[in-house]
Parts: C-alpha cells; structure tokens; sequence
C-alpha cells in the first residue's frame, strides 16, 4: 500500500501553528470529523514515530483535506520543512468519529489550544444545526482559524487566558454561563485535560450528552501496540481503551480522568 | 528459489514473523496487507487471566527506536482462544502463541492449555521487562530460564521456543540452559531495559519510570547476541530487533537465525514485513542463494 499524497499548499497560522492541505482520495472519500491521520515526518530516523494529527477540513469535491499541528517537538519541526508540490506519507483515516448531530439539534462545541482543529471539522460538517462554539486560547497571539468557526457557527465566543482578546480567563466560563440559559442536545469537547474532564463532568452532571476527543502518545496509531491507553470505566472496574482505535473520540461517561 | 525454511518441528513458508507484542492478534494488520505472505505471527503476549496493563504514557520516542511499557495488556488465553484463533487460522500463516506469568505454575498452566489449542507453536515470554512480578526474574538467570522451561516442556504438545532477553550479563549462558530443559528454539532478543527523561517536566516520559527499548537502534547489540547465541546452541535461532527491511533480515540471518521476526518497524511502515520478505529474496536472487535456509550461519569470518 502506498500512502504518500501530494501537498497541495502550507500556510503558516500563528507563530506555533502551521497547516498542510492535502490532496488524497482515499483519505477524503472516507473521513468523518473526529479521525486523525498518521503522518510520516521524515524519512529517516529522526523523529522515528509518525505523528497523529487530527483532520481539520476536508473538501470532497476538490479531494484535498487539512492538517493543523503546532510546532513543539522535533517531528512537528520537520513537519515544517514540507512545502507544496512535496509528497507526504500519511496513512489514514484513523480513529472514531464524532455522533454526528442530527438536524434541528442545538450543539456546542468547546476547544482549546490545538484541540479546536478536529471541532472545525465537525462544525463544518453539520447542516441545520445550532451551532455555539467555545474557544479557549492562551493570548490573542494564540487566536487562529477565528474567522472560519465564525462562519460556520451560529455563535462564537472566545476567551482568552490573557484576556488580550475576547472574554479573559478559560473558556469554561463563558461555557458554564451559556448553559444557565441554554440547553444543547450535544456537546463536543478537545483541549487540554484540565478543560476537557471539566466539561465532561458537568455534562455528565447535568445528563447532557457529550463526546470527548483525546489525546495520548502514540505507537502503530491502528489499534495493534496498545501504548495509547486510555483509561476507561468497564463495568464496575476499569479498563485501558486504545485512544487511536476506540477513540480518540469517546463518550464522557466512558472515560476515567486521572 | 525456496524461501521456506524449518524452525522447530514447524514449515514456515518464508523466514518472516511478526513480533509479539507489534501486531495484536493480526486483526488491525490485515486491513493493511495479506497476513498469508507472512511466514508466522506471534500473537501480543497472553496471560492465563486478562491483564489491564500499565498506566499511560506508554511509549517514548528514543533516537532510533521506542521505549514502550506496556505490561502485557491482553485479554487472557481463553479469550485468545475463542476469539482470536479462528480469525488467525482463516490465514495460510504459522501461529505461534506467545505466553508469560508470574509463576512457574502460570506457566504451566497456560501452556497446558494452549497445547490443545489449534496453534503452531507457542513462544514463552521470561524476558517482559515490562511487569513488575515473575516474568523477568525467570529470564534473568540461567536457572530460571531452566527451571521454568523444564516445568513447561512437561506439558508442552506444540514446538516450544524461549524468548530471551537481553539484559544478562552472558546470554549464551541462558540459551543454553533453554536447550538443556528441552526447548525446540530460542528467539531474541526481547527489548532492552531503557528509560528516558522530560527534563523541563524533570519527570521519566513514561509512567512506569522505565520501558524496553526495542527499534534500529538495538539492531548491531541484537545481531552480535544472536551471532554469539547460534554458535553457543544446537536448535534453531529466531533473530529479532530493529529489523525495518530485507537487508537487516539477512543480517541476522547470516549472523546465524534461521528466521526473523520484525515488529516496531511495523508502526512506521505497515508494508514492512511485505517488504522484509521481497528484500531477503531479492538478495537471495543477487547473491546466488537457492534456499532461504542456506542464509542461516552463512556469514564469512
């Protein structure tokens, strides 16, 4: 099987922040929002491991879909180096996806940080949809893709930790205020862990239906090698779930924040 | 040319194995290439009752290679039986039945009950670095490795070969005290006790502090104990260890392994174990070898 594609363009979102649009069939025919793929930094032995990075966009029509990543380790470092035209490695769709909502239904969406990119997809992909979207950022160097989620949203709100732009302090706030007088059929969460076991519980807490997308250092990214573990309710114990196979995205209820 | 080779009482139809551990039970594998080119799986490691595994982060990059803590996370031997075997055996491919405890007693028990199942062989795991209880002590020293493959080969009915491990001071030491209590073979090597550190968190990367490092980096210390473990014992050698194409497969082959297993190189290249198998007969063709088996020991001194 051959798993490299071409890069179609890069862009540069922030200082931290890049995106790679690429053009795949095979990975746009068959992605729903919340899978990743599995990239290939470089050919060598580098940074040896391929990096799991969530779909941010896709386009069928054009065949091409989005990666967005933040420059942080040495594979995201060579990540950069990519530029268009370049053939990338990448194996994928990988993962479960989001339930989607069905239509007439009243969703809200929270993301921070890097966790917003597998959102935009989801936001993107639901039609008919009342749509609020949280996103929690560190400063308002840190704001990226404002101006897509605002056009596929019906509300955005942004906060800020800074408060250099948008409502300061997390984003939970604004969340937890909007909930007083509104009631979503779904929640979708990815962020930090802080952010995420916090909305989790209080959907949990309030019976409303919420799906959490998670993150975990990654092996074989297919489901084989068991590192990215998960830990999960089974039954009255616990169990490990495998985040790049049962997830990344699971049911709040399932999951067992340490 | 013939890529076959004879390991143990068991007809491989070429030299390539997917490792224990790298490859589940073949399920998410199969998706990704035919499991009927390989030449034998050996399934993640079983236990006689489930085991959850170690807590996350299990893995951490290294420079060439991954340090992973696992800790044997699998569903227990009666699960694998009832699940996974009839999938496996839908597959023209050996399967061999890789199996650890914490006792000589789990041993034998697994064994025992493995030896009826529909299995090729079964490969006895006394080197996870992984848990803290028996495993490793047995395969740390020439006795247990003798005194837990003599319980075992008692109640053994399938060929059985004894993973070994690295960490020892004489490895040949402990390959032969597997041959003396009657296993048909040994694999090695099983990865190498690492560890890694975050510094700016100034904690280890993985949450069982350390992991088994396994990836091209161990390659030329698994080649040299493979070539030194060949010359030490009578039965067949199974060479394992950052094998990542046909050339690396070759090494270990000359260096005297009578087959390979190939596993981490899987995670970056799920065409890996394909490519291992073109590779060895493309350097078969070009050096003038009719038989994969004749590679075995062929090295020049």
């Amino acid at each position: 099987m051959d798993f490299r594609e071409r890069i179609i363009k890069t862009e540069t979102l922030s200082k931290d922040i890049h995106l790679i649009r690429i053009r795949s069939e095979r990975i746009t025919d068959s992605a729903i929002p919340g899978q990743f793929v599995n990239v290939r930094c470089c050919s060598g032995l580098d940074a040896y491991l391929r990096r799991p990075i969530s779909i941010c966009r896709v386009c069928r029509s054009d065949k091409t879909f989005d990666i967005a990543y933040m420059k942080r380790g040495k594979g995201t470092s060579l990540l950069c180096n990519f530029r268009e035209g370049d053939a990338i490695d990448v194996i994928g769709p990988l993962g479960s996806g989001f339930t989607m909502p069905e239509a007439g239904e009243k969703i809200a969406v929270v993301g921070g940080g890097i966790g917003i990119f597998p959102l935009l997809y989801l936001v993107n992909s639901c039609n008919d949809v009342d749509k609020t979207v949280f996103l929690g950022f560190r400063s308002k160097d840190a704001v990226v893709l404002k101006d897509d989620f605002e056009r596929s949203s019906n509300k955005l709100v942004i906060a800020t930790d800074d408060g250099t732009f948008g409502i300061k302090g997390f984003v939970t706030g604004p969340f937890y205020d909007w909930l007083k007088t509104n009631r979503p059929d779904k929640v979708y969460t990815c962020g930090p862990l802080p952010m995420i076991k916090s909305v989790a519980e209080y959907c949990i807490e309030r019976d409303i239906f919420c799906e959490v997308s998670m993150e975990q250092r990654m092996g074989c990214g297919i489901g084989a090698c068991l590192v990215c573990a998960c830990k999960v309710k089974e039954g009255l114990d616990f169990g490990y779930a495998r985040v790049c196979r049962d997830g990344p995205v699971f049911r709040a209820e399932r999951l067992l924040f340490e | 040319m013939d890529l076959s080779v004879n390991i143990a009482g068991m007809k491989l139809k070429n030299p390539v194995i997917a490792a224990s551990g790298t490859f589940g039970f073949g399920r998410e594998y199969s998706k990704f290439f035919d499991l009927n080119r390989l030449g034998g799986i050996s399934v993640k490691g079983l236990t006689l009752e489930p085991r959850k595994g170690n807590r996350p982060p299990r893995i951490a990059e290294t420079p060439g290679g991954i340090l992973n803590s696992v800790g044997l996370q699998n569903p227990g031997v009666h699960a694998f039986i009832r699940d996974e075997i009839p999938f496996l055996r839908g597959f023209d491919t050996a399967v061999i039945a890789n199996v650890a405890g914490n006792t000589v007693e789990d041993y034998r028990a697994i064994v025992e009950i493995l030896s009826d199942a529909d299995i090729d062989a079964i490969e006895l795991n006394v080197s996870c670095p992984n848990v803290k209880e028996g495993c490793l002590m047995f395969g740390s020293t020439a006795s247990g490795v003798f005194e837990v493959t003599g319980a075992v080969r008692k109640v053994c009915k399938k060929p059985l070969i004894v993973k070994l491990s690295p960490n020892v001071t004489d490895i040949t030491e402990i390959a032969r005290a597997a041959e003396a209590a009657g296993a048909d073979c040994v694999s090695l090597i099983n990865t190498l006790l690492g560890m890694s550190i975050d510094i700016e968190k100034r904690k280890p990367v993985l949450a069982n502090i350390m992991g088994g490092l396994s990836g091209p980096a161990v390659k030329p210390v698994a080649v040299r104990m493979v070539y030194e473990t060949a010359k030490a014992v009578k039965i067949p050698v199974i060479g394992m260890g950052g094998i990542s194409n046909g050339n690396d497969a070759v090494e270990f082959m000359l260096a005297g392994a009578s087959a390979v297993m190939v596993g981490t190189a899987g995670f970056v290249n799920p065409n890996v174990w394909v490519e291992t198998v073109q590779g060895i007969e493309k350097y078969m063709r070009e050096n003038g070898f009719e038989k994969a088996a004749d590679l075995t020991g062929a090295l020049i001194i």
